[in-house]
């Protein structure tokens, strides 16, 4: 079998039946084969991923012992965390040519641990969207049918993962960005807690709900990462100083006696009957491996969606000021200084952004913040009191990830439509609690991804119970036709 | 009429009622949100930047704890409450000295409140409230091939000042006149220099000042409408400026005029104001919260450490060395007036010189000097230990006050030992009672018209005795002594 984890490619590395460079040119032969159809790359890195390649197999070498499971495997990289001296263009044509002179603090973890960049990721721009269709470099295939959309924003590096170049590659999830996508492709999608992941280097849009995590084929693999990115960050103030449950020391303790919730509003009637019944059918797995399972209610989530859309406009709006063409990316040349900002930001940011900018300039505007940030706020709180609430009756809450499965490109032209697909994962966002997706099953050939999303710090309880239902199935192990052809 | 006149008329009528806000920024070694050096007036342009203060993509702010400690420190000089939670807000605008299109800031929770400044004027204590004292970052600073940003060809943007921490302290509209305006200010500097925050240099701009002036007719009780008045650096450009204003605003009140609320910047060269920005277009800055900071909790344990940190203040300062060192008002203040100063006068003094004397050199001949070269005493070639052994030769009478002066203004510059000099050069005073007795009846000898004419009551009579006895010393009598002398001598007869 040809080794496709990042355990068993770490293994193939220590047997000798693998080397990182060998493990690179096939990483990047198979993006060469398939970026025509799939799009998922903005910039591969070849000289920087040969050069990490040696140095990993130098480390292999003189200190087997100590090198990290991620030394001298391939990955790839959501182009909004930025990486010293390689193209960052957060999906914009106003970052084009844009180096940023620094790397992001997850990045360099992994760096440090001894990761081999394969490239960066196609993605939404500045993350804004839940189909990868904004990226201002055209959309992403989705592995399992390319004529669909692989999910937003992080659809690069879930279909990158999901079509077997990369055994794993890194995201940010603002309101889903990362678990939709991964149920969308069938792979593993993980969203920390926030403060957990250090946001330094991560391209902001939203900076109260922006979280770094990463996309896996397995739960195990998605604890590997997540270990080796976690933890305080003096550079992110918002970046939680207590010490870092490792998860996998529980990761194997199964969910026997556990308590999950299901809450009723996750299920609605916007939730498609497949993935209603993949979901389902997951709990009964769950049941069968000894949880409790109960119903449970949110009931703000249907206001939820409002209130992300408030807040997270708003914050963009303000992050997305530095794009003016003064210092770096794109300018447009203009005699006075307003024509130049204008066209410069008109011609720079697509639709979608400009929307949200616009959306979040006028409800921070004087006369209107009351009543929308500030009540925005207010319903934030009783939207994270709700989760306390659930979560003193139950552990973790199981879920759908998606309403639906992947859907056609060009299928939900209407923003409000596009807005939708992330009703189950943004409430996470917004209370700061960790959420996983996890393959659950296919509806006609597409993948479903189930959620479970569990209290803040509490990472680890969501990898144990993903993993529990993960190797009770094995939907993870089912293989894109992508992967499949390259084995 | 004159302009004074006019002023004099105006404020019969009128009621002035001014309200001051200050930017300070903060003598810290590194910016407010980077590691980068605060000190951006010796390095090369766009030298002390990094990710963070140029604002490029992905980068965050963490807070700098000794710009935390610098702010409560003033609001605590400035009898501020420092409420248990304060947190910090973008003020978003665009401009390009402002590279990340927002400023971060403090808005509805800031670091301080309530506080008060009590400063003399014309011999009057007045109290001025202070409404907050709040930490920002300051913007970089840009440089026009032009006037200004909107007519320029071309302009170049140093962001070296961008991120240096920026303390706002806003001040109640309490003051009724300019002369007011500008003692608030000087006593401000006074404290934010004594504490050691702030540098207070308003040419340079490290210590900044906005009026807001508004007229009302006397016993009104409506404020009037409210003009903001930028530009001004120095203490007395803040004074002309207001006063300029005065007369503008009460023209247009005299005239049936309605004036509008606006910012007017003041052009020196021109004495009066020009209008900037019109109330319509007046930036809505969108505050809300900085979402990548945690709110600071800043509890009593801490903000009594700080206080802890504070030295005497200069009025506490000056009222204690009129009674611990029997100063008058006047000299007290002026040896207070900087903390240096007040220093130096104490180690003067520790050192053993008596307390009128330090204080009559100190403010005197050494003020003067300092003033002269530009050079404040610690660092002229004398120094505070140069002048101790000085003083201490002028006490002990071992040389007399003009050899004093003399040696002072050539050590101040030149630099070396006092003692040595004195012998070396045979400067010490002749004082021998013997000695100076044959000179004053030579003295007497040759002149015997002014002996006869002090005789007969001429009191002026003996400086020409004076100077006999001090020419035939080389300047070196001890002239106390000689006059002694000479008094005793001419009245024996
Ligand atoms: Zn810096």
């Amino acid at each position: 079998m040809t080794p496709r984890t990042i355990t068993e490619l770490a293994a193939a590395l220590r047997d000798g039946s693998a080397t990182p460079r060998t493990l690179l040119s096939a990483a990047l032969a198979h993006v060469d084969r398939t970026e025509k159809d799939l799009n998922a790359y903005l910039a591969v890195t070849r000289e920087l991923g040969y050069a990490q390649a040696d140095a990993a197999a130098h480390m292999l070498e003189e200190h087997p012992d100590m090198a990290s499971p991620l030394c001298g495997i391939p990955m790839a990289l959501k182009d909004v965390l930025c990486v010293d001296g390689i193209d960052t263009t957060a999906g914009s044509k106003i970052l084009r040519g844009f180096k940023p002179p620094y790397t992001s603090t997850a990045v360099q973890r992994l760096f440090d641990a001894g990761a081999v960049c394969v490239g960066k990721t196609n993605c939404d721009e500045f993350a804004m969207g839940s189909s990868t269709e904004n990226s201002a470099y055209g959309p992403v295939g989705n592995p399992w049918d390319i004529e669909r959309v692989p999910g937003g924003s992080s659809g690069g590096s879930a279909a990158t993962v999901a079509a077997g170049s990369v055994p794993y590659s890194l995201g940010s999830d603002t309101g889903g960005s990362i678990r939709q996508p991964a149920a969308l492709t069938g792979v593993v999608g993980f969203k920390p807690t926030y403060g957990r992941i250090s946001r330094y280097g991560l391209i902001a849009f939203a900076s109260s709900l922006d979280q770094i995590g990463p996309f896996t084929r397995t739960v195990e693999d998605c604890a590997l990462v997540y270990a080796a990115i976690a933890g305080h960050d003096p550079r992110d103030s918002t970046s939680d100083p207590r010490a870092v449950d490792d998860p996998l020391a529980s990761l194997h303790a199964g969910v026997e006696g556990m308590r999950l919730g299901i809450p009723r509003e996750y299920l609605g009637e916007g939730t498609e009957p497949g993935v209603r019944d993949a979901v389902q059918a997951a709990f009964r797995v769950l049941e069968a491996q000894g949880a409790t399972l109960q119903e449970v209610s949110l009931p703000s989530t249907d206001v939820a969606l409002s209130v992300y859309y408030i807040i997270a406009p708003a914050e963009c709006s303000s992050n997305l000021a530095r794009y003016d063409g003064v210092r770096f990316g794109s300018r447009v040349e203009r005699p006075s200084l307003t024509d130049m900002y204008l066209q410069t930001r008109g011609a720079g940011f697509g639709n979608e952004v400009k929307r949200r900018v616009m959306l979040g300039t006028y409800a921070l505007s004087s006369g209107y913040y009351d009543a929308y940030y500030r009540q925005a706020q207010k319903v934030r709180t009783l939207v994270s009191q709700e989760f306390e609430a659930v979560f003193k009756e139950v552990d973790a809450i199981v879920c759908p990830t998606s309403p639906s499965v992947a859907f056609p490109m060009g299928s939900h032209d209407d923003p409000l439509s596009m807005y939708m697909c992330d009703v189950v994962t943004l409430p996470a966002n917004l209370a700061g609690i960790p959420g996983i997706s996890v393959p659950c099953g296919f509806v006609d050939g597409l993948p479903v991804g189930l959620q479970v999303i569990a209290p803040r710090f509490e990472d680890a309880r969501v990898m144990r119970v993903a993993h529990a239902y993960e190797q009770a199935t094995g939907f993870h192990a089912q293989l894109s036709p992508y992967a499949s052809a390259a084995a | 009429m004159t302009e004074t006149a006019t002023l004099a008329a105006a404020v019969d009528r009128y009621e002035v009622v001014i309200g001051l806000e200050v930017h300070a920024q903060l003598l810290t070694r590194s910016k407010m949100f980077c590691p980068c050096p605060a000190d951006y007036t010796s390095a090369a342009p766009n030298e002390n930047t990094c990710p963070v203060c140029l604002g490029l993509p992905g980068v965050l702010p963490t807070i700098n704890q000794q710009a935390v400690d610098f702010t409560v420190r003033t609001a605590l000089a400035l009898h501020c409450d420092i409420p248990p939670f304060t947190k910090f807000d973008r003020k978003n605008y665009f401009y390009p000295d402002l590279p990340k299109g927002y400023q971060i800031s403090q808005y509805d929770l800031p670091l301080s409140v309530n506080g008060l400044l009590e400063f003399p004027v014309a011999g009057e204590s007045v109290r001025c409230g202070i409404t907050r004292v709040h930490l920002e970052e300051d913007t970089g600073t840009m440089h026009h091939a032009g006037d200004v940003l909107q007519s320029a060809t071309s302009s170049l943007i140093d962001l070296n000042r961008c991120g240096v921490p920026l303390m706002e302290i806003v001040g109640e509209p309490d003051l009724r006149t300019p002369e007011a305006a500008r003692e608030y200010l000087v006593r401000l500097r006074q404290i934010l220099t004594y504490i050691g925050v702030n540098d207070g240099n308003l040419e340079k701009g490290s210590f900044r000042c906005d009026a807001n002036i508004s007229l009302r007719p006397r016993g009104a009780h409506e404020l009037g409408v409210k003009v903001e008045v930028k530009n001004m650096n120095s203490f007395r450009a803040v004074q002309r400026a207001l006063e300029s204003e005065i007369e503008r605003q009460t023209g247009v009140l005299d005239a049936g005029g309605t004036l509008v609320q606006e910012t007017r910047g003041w052009v020196e060269a021109q004495g009066r104001t020009i209008s900037q920005r019109s109330k319509e277009q007046a930036h809505d800055y969108r505050y809300f919260p900085e979402p990548d900071l945690p709110p600071l909790r800043l509890d009593a344990a801490f903000v009594e450490r700080v206080r802890a940190t504070l030295p005497e203040l200069p009025e506490a300062r000056a009222h204690r060395f009129q009674q611990q060192y029997g100063l008058t008002a006047y000299d007290a203040a002026v040896l207070t007036d900087t903390r240096d100063e007040a220093d130096t006068y104490e180690a003067l003094v520790a050192a053993g010189v008596p307390a009128k004397l330090a204080a009559n050199w100190q403010s005197g001949d050494v003020a003067a000097l300092a003033n002269e070269h530009h050079v404040p005493l610690q660092h002229s070639g004398l120094g505070i230990d140069g002048l101790t052994s000085l003083l201490r030769l002028v006490e002990a009478g071992t040389i007399n006050g003009p050899t004093a002066k003399e040696l002072l203004a050539e050590l101040y510059v030149s630099g070396g030992n006092p003692e040595a000099l004195v012998r070396e050069r045979g400067l010490a005073q002749v004082s021998d009672t013997a000695e100076l007795s044959a000179l004053v009846d030579a003295a007497i000898a040759a002149n015997p018209a002014a002996a006869a004419d002090f005789r007969a009551g001429k009191q002026q009579a003996l400086g020409q005795l004076m100077r006999a006895v001090k020419e035939a010393t080389g300047g070196k009598a001890d002239m106390p002594l000689v006059n002694r002398l000479l008094r005793e001598r001419l009245s024996e007869q």
